[in-house]
C-alpha cells in the first residue's frame, strides 16, 4: 500500500504555512521568542509548560499541533515521530555552556540542562499527545528527504505504526525552519522524495 | 520580609518561566508545587540553584527543599535566616 503526505506544515520568517496554504503571518518582523509566543496565542492552547521548553523544542511542538489539529482523527496513537535537523540542540548546548563557564560563577541551570539533547522536542510532542511509539532524531547537513522516506515507509511498511510525523526542526541563534508532515495511507499527496523536496522548496 | 516575599515571586516568575502567572496570583501561602503554581522537580532543582546563586544558602539534601519550598511565606522566613548574600 502506498504511502502519502496527510498534512504538513512549515514555519519559518515569522509565516506559517499549512498544506500549502499561508495560515499565520506575523506583519512585525519579531524573534522566535516572541513569534513562537504569539503561534501558542493563535492556536488557543492552554500548555503552561510550553514556556519552560527551549525553543528547538517549541518549534516542533507547535508544528505538531498544527498537523495534528489539521488532521480528521485524533483518536490514532499510533504514531512515530522521526525528525531531523542540523544544529542539533547546540543553542541550548551553548546556554548550558555559558552558565558553566566561570568556575567563580558555576551556576548550571536544571530547566536548561534538559534540553541538551535535541530528542527532547520528541519527548515533548509525545507527552503533550501521550504518544508512546517509536521515536528518533537524526542530524544532517541539510533536509534529507530520501532518508526520512525509507525510514518512515519501513515503519509503516513493517506495520510499527500507522502513520508518521516526520519532520526538520533546526535552530540556531534565532534562526529556525521548521518543515513538519505526517506520513500515512490517507492523503493526495504521494510520499516520494521529489515531493518531499518539492514541499520543503516551497513549491507545493 | 514583605520586600523578598515580592523578590521571591518576582524570580519565580521570571526563573521558572511562569508566562501566564501574575505576581498578585501568587498568595504568600499558597503551596508552590501540586495544586499550587503546579511547579514540577525540575522547577525544585531551579529553586535550590537560585538559593545558592541569590542568597548563598546551600542546600545540601534536596529532600530539604520540600519544606522550605512549601509557599512563599517559608521560603523567605528560611531565607531571612539563612542568608549569606
Amino acid at each position: 500500500m502506498k504511502n502519502y503526505i496527510q498534512s504538513y506544515c512549515i514555519i519559518k520568517n515569522n509565516t506559517v504555512r499549512l498544506n500549502g496554504q499561508p495560515n499565520y503571518t506575523e506583519k512585525n518582523n519579531l524573534g522566535f521568542s516572541d513569534f513562537s509566543k504569539k503561534l501558542y496565542k493563535e492556536l488557543n492552547l492552554s500548555y503552561s509548560k510550553f514556556f519552560k521548553m527551549d525553543n528547538l523544542s517549541k518549534l516542533a511542538f507547535l508544528g505538531a499541533e498544527y498537523i495534528f489539529r489539521d488532521i480528521e482523527t485524533r483518536a490514532d496513537k499510533n504514531i512515530a515521530i522521526v525528525l531531523s535537523n542540523r544544529a542539533s540542540s547546540l543553542d541550548t548546548d551553548r546556554k548550558h555552556q555559558h552558565s558553566i563557564q566561570d568556575k567563580d560563577s558555576y551556576y548550571p541551570s536544571p530547566a536548561v540542562f534538559v534540553y541538551t539533547l535535541p530528542n527532547i522536542a520528541i519527548g515533548e510532542i509525545s507527552i503533550k499527545h501521550q504518544l508512546k511509539s517509536e521515536n528518533a532524531f537524526f542530524i544532517f547537513d541539510t533536509f534529507n528527504p530520501q532518508f526520512l522516506s525509507n525510514y518512515a515507509d519501513i515503519l509503516i511498511e513493517k506495520n510499527k505504526v500507522e502513520s508518521v510525523l516526520c519532520g526538520w526542526v533546526d535552530y540556531d541563534n534565532d534562526q529556525y525552519e521548521g518543515f513538519m508532515y505526517l506520513v500515512s495511507h490517507k492523503g493526495k499527496l504521494k510520499h516520494t522524495v521529489k515531493q518531499l523536496t518539492n514541499i520543503y522548496q516551497n513549491k507545493e | 520580609m514583605e520586600v523578598l516575599k515580592l523578590e521571591l515571586k518576582e524570580k519565580i516568575i521570571e526563573q521558572l518561566n511562569l508566562e501566564d502567572v501574575s505576581i498578585e496570583e501568587i498568595g504568600d501561602n499558597d503551596p508552590l508545587f501540586g495544586d499550587g503554581l503546579g511547579l514540577d522537580s525540575i522547577d525544585a532543582l531551579e529553586l535550590i540553584v537560585m538559593l545558592d546563586k541569590d542568597y548563598g544558602i546551600k542546600l545540601l539534601d534536596p529532600k530539604e527543599g520540600k519544606k522550605i519550598f512549601q509557599s512563599i511565606e517559608v521560603m523567605a522566613a528560611y531565607i531571612t535566616e539563612h542568608r549569606t548574600k
